[in-house]
């Protein structure tokens, strides 16, 4: 079996991977009660006895996480190493700094990213030294900020530098339009490009999204409806010990289990056996038609179970409408009325290969896939449920419903980035008579400067770094205006008649 | 003669076991429907043919289990042993830590050279065992990346190896609507190499298989296993010992001779036109149909409507494309049962579609970088798509 290494990088990253261990211990807890260390624990596990060795085979002695852990400020690190998971981290997994990034890109890829790059090399080499078949490096990082961001991002180039065998998935937590980082359009546009270059594939996250099912949920926890008293432990936005931890349960733990589960249910079929598995270099082989194209929009269901047993489950049919619904998706995002290239259903539990088939027959009919894969749905089946639940989905779409995040994206750029051309206009002002009129328009200039200024300013930290220069910002967006271009391209055939290609013609 | 069988991926692995299951059950069965010293004829060929003995008399299968990762083969060996009845052998397996991800070319390319001499070992070792090698069956799908790719490789090793034996490839059609993507290329790569090396391919449609669950059997949550489990009877009713026509007092020594040879008339074949494969077919036209009867009344069956000339193609004779064996002994508990293995125009269709959508995917590329990556080029798309047109061509023109 082969083995997954976390590399979680900044404040979110730390967070949500922090979540993820968590949840990932409470699976496997309730499915091995033999407490024996099975090639399932082995994946993100590693067994060591009381000296710290590992140990192939046998009952579990000591689990340890096959994570590395980089943040440059001590303060989420420090606290996951005092908290309840303080024994399955060990020091020689971790960086830190005290200084931070300052939520400059720059610094936490030019700075900090010449700076630690042999540490980071080393941690990763010890980390994937303990396996025995290294497959898949999963990143877990925000966008909007300087760790996550920039440090973030130089860490996957240097995965595919010292690791090029190795499949990099990367879960990236993208920045709201509200965000208060006023640079973060920087900073996610400068990450972009390295995405774009140098992942194998992407899985985005908005905030916003994140929040509204965690709003979803608790409408439903709280509505008194009789029949609806949810399952505790199903709820997708729960850690361990959440339901005695519930006063001092931080504001994002909820929205991080939703990432934490997303990643639990993608390794599931490659971790569980099944009857039709599906390993994580299938994701990227079918999913992924062509390099550049590599961002998938997922979505989970069922967010919760119902406890009162009287009440009949759910229907599966309704698991299966509701992945598709725009209200599951973690970006905001529309895949039905979009175009599909290719569709994954990962489902896990008592679900039987003719109910997916039952179910993708009656939703082909609204969805819209491309022209070249008509039947573009990848399926995997693993019987092991997660906790709490019968059976669960998690759809993986490879679809042009993305194209809006990333022009949101690249506009809040530009309108940061722009401004800076009319900065110099300021001498044609000077020499005009000044009469009421224009003194109005040079005063409102003037505000309007000022806020220029500031954002010049912005620019300025970034510009100040070594080796950081205008060329970097020129380049990154026209990557991803490259990339928005490439599903233009492939939107404008949504729709159209499709014509068979002429077959070849063979002499009998 | 002993047929060594090979199971390849996860969907080989998850047939073989069904496969053998069947047949164990079937062998151990008192209710043959026949005198208990025909009875014993037919478990003591069945036993030479599929299973081995061992100190302890739990009958070893004569199977090979060969995947790019454990879990299944896992499954696969604790399922058999735990069934008490018959099991694998010890050493019969071989398997690697990660899968091929469904890439064709990385079964083909990468594991299969890479694990060319460990394989070929243990397949000659298991056939040292035996006096006389009736021929290798191997269970693969198509649609994924180890059974497809990996299968073909070894289709082609075996072929090299063994040049005078009976190949034969249980090829699993996978369902119409995705279980993978990238399956069209995977199923045109795979038929186009297997043709170069096989001498049969005994193929079964997921979709046909899924409806007979469906509707004959009424099934209501139809799964993988219910699907292996049809799979499995129908060919251990084809593969169960049978009296060949010619001796009626033996069991026909090879199960796997399905050894009618399309010979065509010593005339030439009549020139062909173009048809095409949508053109409304009256018939399905046959070029050779082997029927297998088993159990009571077995031979006052009336077989005369398979000899109708309206069923063959026109430049075959009946008496030299149909071939019958006829069995006391029941199979499966079943007082009467028929199973027809044919060589005809069935899979025409499914095979146009497949090459249909293969060619619509290759025309704008999607993928294709997938599979140059490990070495598998555009020519080489190419080549395996001019094989299977001339194969639909020829297949339409019967």
């Amino acid at each position: 079996m082969a083995q997954s290494v976390v590399v979680q990088v900044g404040q979110c990253g730390n967070q949500i991977g922090c979540c993820f261990w968590d949840l990932a211990l409470r699976e496997h807890a309730s499915v091995n009660k033999k407490g024996i260390y099975d090639d399932a624990l082995k994946n993100f596990f590693r067994n060591v006895d009381t000296r710290g060795t590992g140990i192939s085979k046998g009952r579990i002695c000591s689990l340890k996480a096959r994570a590395v852990l980089i943040d440059m400020e001590e303060g989420v690190v420090n606290e996951i190493l005092q908290g309840p998971l303080k024994d399955v981290f060990d020091s020689k997994q971790l960086i830190t700094n005290v200084s931070g990034s300052g939520n400059n890109w720059a610094v936490g890829y030019k700075v900090f990213g010449s700076h630690y790059r042999d540490q980071i090399v080393e941690k990763l080499r010890q980390t994937a030294e303990h396996c025995d078949c290294l497959q898949c490096f999963f990143l877990i990082h925000s966008m909007g900020g300087g760790t996550g961001s920039g440090l973030g991002t130089f860490i996957l180039n240097v995965l595919e530098d010292e690791f090029p065998e190795v499949y990099r998935f990367v879960t990236s937590v993208f920045p709201s339009g509200e965000d208060d980082v006023i640079t973060s359009p920087y900073n996610s546009v400068l990450a972009m490009k390295e995405l774009n270059e140098h992942a194998d594939c992407v899985l985005p996250i908005e905030n916003e999204s994140l929040f509204d099912i965690v709003s979803k949920i608790n409408q439903m926890i709280n509505s008194g409806k009789p029949g609806t008293t949810v399952k505790q432990q199903s709820l997708v936005t729960l850690n361990e010990g959440g339901i005695k931890k519930k006063l001092d349960e931080k504001p994002f733990d909820k929205m991080n289990n939703i990432v934490a589960n997303l990643l639990l249910n993608l390794t599931s079929s490659s971790r569980f056996e099944g009857s039709l598995n599906m390993d994580l270099n299938e994701i990227s082989m079918n999913l992924v038609p062509f390099p550049q194209l590599h961002y998938l929009v997922s979505s989970l269901t069922p967010l919760y179970t119902l406890a009162d047993v009287n009440i009949p489950p759910r229907r599966l049919d309704q698991m299966f409408s509701d992945a598709f619904s725009k209200d599951y998706q973690l970006i905001q995002a529309d895949p039905k009325h979009s175009l599909y290239l290719a569709c994954a259903l990962l489902v896990r539990g008592n679900v039987q290969i003719s109910d997916i088939r039952r179910n993708i027959e009656r939703l082909k009919s609204s969805l819209h896939f491309v022209s070249w894969n008509q039947e573009g749905w990848k399926t995997s089946l693993c019987s092991v449920p997660p906790v709490g639940h019968s059976h669960s989905l998690l759809a993986l779409a490879n679809n042009t419903c993305v194209k809006p995040t990333f022009m949101e994206l690249k506009n809040r750029f530009l309108r940061l980035y722009k401004k800076k051309a009319c900065v110099f206009d300021i001498t044609s002002f000077m020499e005009r008579n000044l009469s009421v009129r224009s003194l109005l328009k040079f005063l409102s200039f003037l505000v309007c400067q000022a806020a220029l200024w500031e954002s010049l300013a912005h620019l300025h930290h970034y510009l100040q770094v070594d080796r950081m220069e205008d060329s970097c910002f020129t380049e990154a967006v026209s990557s991803l205006s490259s990339l928005i271009e490439k599903y233009n391209e492939l939107d404008v055939t949504k729709g159209l008649p499709i014509h068979e290609q002429v077959r070849l013609n063979i002499v009998i | 003669m002993s047929v060594v069988t090979v199971q390849l991926g996860q969907c080989g692995n998850q047939i073989g076991y069904e496969v053998f299951d069947t047949m164990c059950r079937d062998l151990h069965n008192t209710q043959g429907f026949c005198s208990k010293r025909e009875n014993e004829i037919y478990q003591a060929s069945c036993k030479e043919h599929f299973f081995n003995e061992d100190k302890s008399e739990v009958p070893v299968a004569r199977a090979l289990l060969i995947d790019m990762e454990p879990k299944v083969i896992s499954q696969t060996l604790l399922k058999a042993a735990h069934s008490g009845r018959w099991k694998y052998g010890q050493h019969s397996h071989f398997c690697q830590r990660q899968g091929s991800g469904n890439n064709w070319a990385y079964g083909y390319s990468v594991h299969g050279p890479k694990h060319e001499e460990s394989i070929m070992n243990l397949i000659q070792r298991e056939v040292e065992e035996y006096d006389s090698l009736s021929g290798f069956s191997i269970i693969m799908s198509m649609a994924g990346g180890t059974g497809s790719g990996l299968g073909a490789f070894l289709t082609q090793n075996l072929r090299d190896a063994y040049p005078n034996s009976f190949i034969m490839n249980q090829v699993i059609w996978p369902y119409g609507t995705g279980e993978v993507i990238v399956q069209n290329y995977n199923s045109v790569l795979t038929l186009s190499h297997l043709y170069r090396s096989s001498d049969a391919l005994l193929v079964h449609e997921n979709d046909v298989v899924h409806k007979i669950c469906a509707k004959l059997m009424n099934i209501k949550q139809i799964s993988f296993r219910d699907v292996n489990q049809v799979i499995a009877h129908q060919l251990g009713s084809v593969f169960q010992p049978t009296y060949s026509s010619e001796d009626s007092f033996q069991y026909r020594r090879n199960p796997l001779g399905i050894d009618w040879q399309v010979r065509p008339p010593l005339s030439g074949l009549p020139a062909l036109e173009k048809v095409s494969p949508n053109k409304e077919l009256r018939f399905n036209t046959s070029i050779a149909n082997l029927l297998i009867l088993r159990g009571k009344d077995v031979h006052s069956a009336d077989t005369g409507g398979f000899k109708d000339p309206a069923l063959y193609t026109s430049w075959l004779q009946p008496s030299d494309a149909f071939c019958e064996w006829r069995t006391h002994r029941a199979f499966n508990k079943y007082e009467k049962s028929a199973a027809l293995v044919s060589n005809s125009q069935f899979l025409l269709k499914p095979l146009d579609t497949i090459v249909g959508k293969a060619w619509n995917m290759f025309a704008s590329k999607a993928y294709v970088h997938q599979y140059t990556k490990f070495g598998i080029e555009e020519e080489d798309f190419l080549d395996s798509f001019t094989v299977l047109e001339q194969i639909v061509a020829s297949y339409c023109n019967l």
